[in-house]
């Protein structure tokens, strides 16, 4: 019987399974490609770790005293410190990579895989180490940064970091570094020596004694840690990682859940209108003996196949679109959380079998409505009637369950992040969706009032007024999906407008200058080439700065600190400030939106920076400026205070502002020869207009996946609207005959269908329209704030709005007359004398 | 002493003048290593400390102890290490010396030897060789000279650990010519080179987690040279006898590829402190008994007979080891060799056999 009712409607039912694999493989992708990422990450985490019980990591790349090295290598519980040099380095053809500077015998006890072949000498494979163990001209390259610059052991090459260069000899390879890292090990005297780092370390790489309580070890490192380092233990490094691209993941994962309630509603109005078909057949049953519950167990029966199918097929699709997805975005989505590399697929069955069993347990309660709508048929009545259709249930439709729902959500979306997460947000979403879609017959009885009112309109048109009207759960049946599918694609389509608007506004707010100049990693300009730069008569103005990460909590990813401002004007001039500002007493500095939000300051409020002497400088927040660039927080500060405070006076950044009537290209040209030779090449200068559209691309390829849910949604929501009016129209094949019983022309009842599609359209469009702004404005206000910490302002896409009220309107009123014109094919006798 | 100089020649070719690099001397910033040479006299407590303009130095304590009746051989030695790295670099981790350190007990109810390694670079206190007097610092084990020249040595691992006070009994034994010795046919082939026979100790030895009381008797050795073996020279042999009555033996070879001596010397303090010092062709050793090691293959002369000439006429020890297999296999730091406690009819002490694993690469 269930095979019979499917092969009847291939098309319904077709689309009812493809809307919950969708749903299922959608989710399921997402999931398995952040898997894979952060499986990938972890890995790369620990080969530059190596196998450290504890670390101790550097605030800021400026590192921390090598006196914290004897300190902590003589507590109690730990066996050996392993110090460590770090610095970001380039060789001289330009690839960055990450030069560690170790000692050898240290290491070897806690980080042996830092270090080539067999450690410390030891057997066959000893020779080249035993060579580099002592070796100040010695470097040892993972294989990735072999590869990547083309170089072999034996060869020379040329590092560059912390605005120094020196040559290395390579002896060998770090076969213990996996992966894509580029990574390259010298010895840490000759770190501190070349590379201006004497006195100071980055890491403290701990192992303990076997058996030593661990959090005790803990405890006494920490007592004994400067402001500028912190300890991180492997846990707090996942979480970290973890926390990177949580909100990002939470986000794409709440899309495909919508996905798949959308494709829940879909199941809901196939099963409904299948059931309403069935009514005689049902009937029949029932009087055969068949007992109310065998209805219910039929229908749902049909559900829980179509959920198996569904989420079957979606679980193929998950993984076929996650090795997809990792081919083309990468493992973050285009999230940029991520650098480089392409992990391999990690497939998680636990995570497929929960999203599978939700696939089907969102079909199964799909049809659950229709299968309690198919229990209470009286048998009676329904073979009486001796029709598939009607039997409206009497009575005014109830907005008042909805209503709750609405308010409900609205209370929801006042709701604290949990976890960082906007759990409570995207419940409010839920709400709205639900309370909406329940309210559509109230609604469309609503909107269709004074249509009624109109004074003698043509009959085909008076005729679907006076359906639509007099059976508004049917049309709500039929609407469901479309508003659920258009609300759900609206509210997507206005935050990514609103924010990609936000962030045009923002790229030209943030980079007034002309010209803008950033330096290789280790590059830095002295006083002296500023000095030669800022001559240029090509250059109104010149703007120098520098940028570092420095760590303020050993949970969070560091924040981005930046000395700024030109002499006579404050650091914070032509920052986009959001809400108040204050003058403070103290050195003032700007923070970022996100990192008043993360680290909970405002204006007036005072912080310790782990800058400067005894990494204790005392600073005030000034101001907050928006900021889309850096999800973690940034800081600007006065860059003279910088200066004062650090002794660093070398800036590795400059915003150019050109004297009249210089060409940018010319400028270019002329301030590349006035840096000085070594590093006029490592050199990059951009246009604001180039830097606008390399940032906007980045934009658009972390919302690719966006996108590409949203148009899946619309068509999926497209292609359920057309199923179900087919369906609708041809059920109503005797009431065709009827009208043409009684004198009603062909084109005309076409007319009438049409009417009733594009009415039946619109109200979707309009409820779909109303309810996707409000559920825009939670994902605003709400979700974005509480997932990424920063705000933006609501822009409507009244274009692409106005597309998408057209295509529904034209998809209904098409369906509708497509279906229409297969329901009156046959004759009018026979579409009477059916059933009969 | 040759696994001192064993290690110490691994160090140098392969660790701080890497393979194929003659030309390190010629490179700037490279150490020049101060020469040995004859009519330096030694002078204490001085010359307890560190000598870091020379290549290498070891501290070497050797002996027997008796823990609940039982005798027990140890070692505790130090290596101070002055590496070919560039003087110029001003950072706290420059690698110009490296300590390395070893320690070892010989027990008969175990039947092989138990030992511990550590090696670091000289630096922020936590590995240093103290200039002036004796105090070698290797992360949590230590040599120092204490109050009233006690010596206090600490050293060993999770499986055992020695906490010991050695009291000299004795004035410094200069072997040589009043501590110039030599070590091969080429006047620049040698060494500074003093000895305490006769130390007195107290102390305990753990032995996993349980502290055994013991007393004994060591011996220390202090060396320190600029300059390596004779080309010929792939292995030596060097025994130290704590003789009763207050005597103190000391003989060692230098051995070519045949077995033949390139070099040997040596000394006999009696016990009212006359001193014969040995001349090259007053020493032989000669093999009563080999013993090969199950593990590497290697064949070690154990028991053997020392033969010297003293004014008073032509003497012989026969030496017992305490048990065969006393080999010490230190790699990757150090080379195999072996170590261990023998005895002879009056007197106790230690025999060291290097080179019969593989040559010495030097």
């Amino acid at each position: 019987m269930v095979l019979g009712e499917w092969r009847a409607q291939p098309g319904r039912t077709l689309a009812a399974i493809l809307a919950i694999a969708v749903g299922v493989g959608l989710g399921l992708a997402i999931h398995l490609v952040n898997r894979s990422a952060l499986d990938e990450f972890a890995g790369a985490i620990r080969s530059v770790s190596g196998a450290a019980d504890l670390q101790v990591q550097a605030a800021s790349s400026a590192g921390f005293d090598e006196d914290l090295y004897p300190t902590l290598a003589r507590l109690e519980g730990v066996a050996t410190a392993s110090p460590v040099v770090e610095l970001r380095a380039r060789t001289d053809r330009g690839e960055p990579l990450t030069v560690l500077g170790l000692d050898p015998l240290r290491a070897a006890a806690v980080t042996p895989n830092l270090l080539g072949g067999g450690a410390v000498g030891g057997g066959e494979g000893g020779v080249t180490t035993a060579e580099a163990v002592f070796d100040l001209d010695a470097i040892t390259l993972s294989p990735a940064a072999l590869q990547q610059s083309g170089l072999r052991v034996g060869d020379r090459v040329r590092l560059s970091a912390a605005g120094q260069s020196a040559s290395f000899r390579i002896v060998g390879v770090l076969e213990g570094v996996s992966g894509d890292r580029a990574l390259g090990v010298i010895d840490i005297a000759a770190a501190q020596w070349r590379f201006d780092q004497l006195g100071r370390l980055q890491r403290l790489d701990l192992r303990l004694s076997p058996g030593v309580d661990r959090s005790a070890v803990e405890r006494l490192v920490q007592e004994r840690l400067p402001p500028e380092a912190a300890l991180v233990t492997p846990q707090s490094e996942m979480r970290r990682t973890e926390s990177l691209s949580r909100a990002y993941r939470v986000n794409l994962q709440m899309l495909a859940l919508v996905a798949l309630l959308t494709g829940g509603f879909l199941v809901y109005s196939a099963q409904s209108l299948s059931v309403t078909r069935r009514r005689p057949q049902f009937a029949l049953l029932r009087v055969l003996g068949l007992p109310a519950r065998g209805m219910l167990g039929q229908v749902l029966i049909e559900g829980v196949v179509l959920g198996l199918a569904g989420a079957a097929l979606g679980v193929v699709l998950g993984v076929a679109l996650a090795e997809l997805a990792l081919r083309l975005l990468g493992g973050d989505l285009g999230g940029g959380y991520f650098s480089g590399g392409r992990p391999p697929l990690v497939f998680t069955p636990l995570a497929a079998a929960i999203i599978f069993g939700l696939g089907v347990a969102i079909a199964v309660l799909g049809s659950l409505f229709p299968a309690l709508q198919a229990e209470r048929i009286p048998a009676a009545v329904a073979l009486k009637t001796g029709s598939g259709e009607g039997a409206e249930t009497a009575g005014q439709p109830l907005p008042w369950i909805s209503l709750g729902l609405l308010a409900a959500g609205g209370l929801a979306a006042l709701g604290p992040p949990v976890g960082g997460v906007p759990l409570f947000g995207y419940g409010a979403i839920a709400l709205i969706l639900a309370g909406g879609v329940g309210a559509m017959p109230w609604l469309a009885r609503g909107l269709l009032g004074p249509l009624r009112r109109l004074r003698a309109p043509p009959p085909p048109i008076a005729l679907a007024i006076a359906r639509l009207w007099g059976a508004p759960r049917q049309a709500a049946v039929a609407l469901c999906g479309i508003v659920a599918s258009t609300s759900l694609m609206v509210a997507m389509a206005v935050m990514v407008n609103s924010f990609r608007g936000s962030v045009e506004d923002w790229l030209i707010q943030i980079l007034p200058a002309d010209i803008y100049m950033r330096l290789d990693p280790g590059l830095t300009l002295d006083p002296e080439a500023q000095a030669r730069l800022a001559a240029a008569p090509e250059a109104a103005a010149i703007e120098f700065r520098q940028s570092f990460n420095l760590r303020l909590s050993p949970d969070r990813p560091p924040v981005q600190v930046s000395a700024r401002g030109q002499a006579g004007a404050g650091a914070g001039e032509g920052l986009p400030l959001v809400g108040r500002q204050v003058t403070p007493e103290g050195l003032p500095v700007w923070i970022s939106e996100p990192m008043a939000r993360l680290y909970d300051l405002s204006p007036g409020d005072r912080l310790t920076l782990p800058i400067g002497p005894g990494a204790q400088a005392q600073v005030t927040v000034a101001g907050v400026w928006r900021d889309y660039s850096n999800q973690f927080g940034a800081l600007i500060l006065d860059q003279a205070a910088y200066t004062r405070l650090t002794g660093d006076a070398g800036r590795a950044e400059a915003a150019m502002t050109l004297a009249p009537g210089v060409e940018p290209a010319t400028a270019i040209e002329a301030f590349r020869a006035r840096l000085p030779p070594l590093i006029a090449p490592g050199a990059d200068f951009a246009e604001p207009r180039e830097i606008r559209a390399v940032a906007l691309r980045i934009f658009d390829r972390s919302f690719a996946v966006t996108y590409a849910l949203e148009a899946i949604a619309i068509l999926v929501g497209l292609a359920g609207v057309a199923t179900t009016f087919s369906a609708q129209t041809l059920a109503r094949r005797k009431e065709f005959g009827m009208l043409r019983h009684v004198g009603v022309r062909r084109g005309q009842i076409m007319q009438m269908l049409a009417t009733e599609g594009a009415l039946l359209g619109a109200i979707g469009a309009l409820a779909g329209l109303t309810l996707g702004v409000v559920m825009s404005q939670v994902l605003i206000h709400v979700v974005n704030p509480q997932s990424f910490n920063w705000t933006m302002e609501t822009r409507l896409p009244w274009p692409l709005l106005a597309s998408l009220a057209v295509a529904l309107v034209a998809t209904s009123a098409g369906a509708a007359v497509l279906a229409g014109r297969g329901a009156l094919a046959d004759s009018a006798v026979r579409a009477v004398r059916e059933d009969w | 002493m040759i696994p001192r100089r064993a290690f110490a020649g691994l160090l140098a070719a392969n660790l701080i003048l890497p393979a194929g690099r003659s030309q390190a001397q010629d490179r700037a910033g490279a150490p020049v290593f101060a020469p040995v040479r004859p009519g330096r006299p030694l002078s204490f407590p001085a010359d307890h400390g560190a000598h870091p303009d020379f290549r290498t130095e070891w501290w070497y304590v050797t002996g027997w102890l008796q823990a609940q009746g039982q005798p027990i051989g140890f070692q505790i030695t130090f290596f101070r290490i002055r590496t070919g790295a560039d003087t110029r670099n001003p950072s706290a981790f420059a690698p110009t010396q490296v300590i390395f350190a070893h320690a070892a007990i010989s027990d008969p109810a175990i039947g092989r030897l138990i030992h511990a390694q550590r090696i670091a670079r000289a630096g922020f206190g936590l590995a240093q060789a103290k200039v002036g007097d004796m105090d070698l610092v290797l992360d949590d084990w230590r040599l120092r000279r204490a109050a009233g020249g006690v010596l206090k040595a600490s050293a060993g691992d999770q499986a055992f650990a020695l906490d010991l006070s050695l009291a000299p009994t004795q004035p410094p034994l200069l072997q040589g010519e009043r501590g110039f010795s030599r070590k091969g046919p080429r006047p620049d082939q040698s060494s500074y080179y003093y000895s305490l026979p006769h130390l007195k100790v107290t102390g305990a030895l753990t032995r996993e987690g349980r502290r055994i009381p013991v007393t004994g008797e060591a011996w220390m050795d202090q060396e320190w040279s600029s300059t390596l073996l004779d080309a010929r020279a792939v292995g030596w042999d060097w025994a130290g006898i704590n003789l009763d009555g207050g005597g103190a033996l000391t003989a060692f070879q230098v051995r070519d590829g045949k077995g033949a001596a390139v070099w040997a010397g040596g000394s006999l303090r009696r016990s009212d402190g006359r001193t014969t010092i040995f001349a090259p062709g007053d020493v032989r050793f000669v093999t009563r008994r080999q013993w090969r090691s199950p593990r590497t293959g290697a064949r070690y002369p154990i028991a053997r007979d020392i033969q010297v000439r003293t004014p008073g006429g032509p003497r012989v020890w026969r030496l017992e080891p305490l048990f065969d297999d006393q080999e010490l296999d230190s790699r990757p730091i150090g080379p195999v060799y072996w170590e261990g406690a023998v005895r002879t009819e009056g007197g106790r002490g230690y025999l060291e056999l290097t080179g019969y694993d593989a040559p010495l690469a030097l």
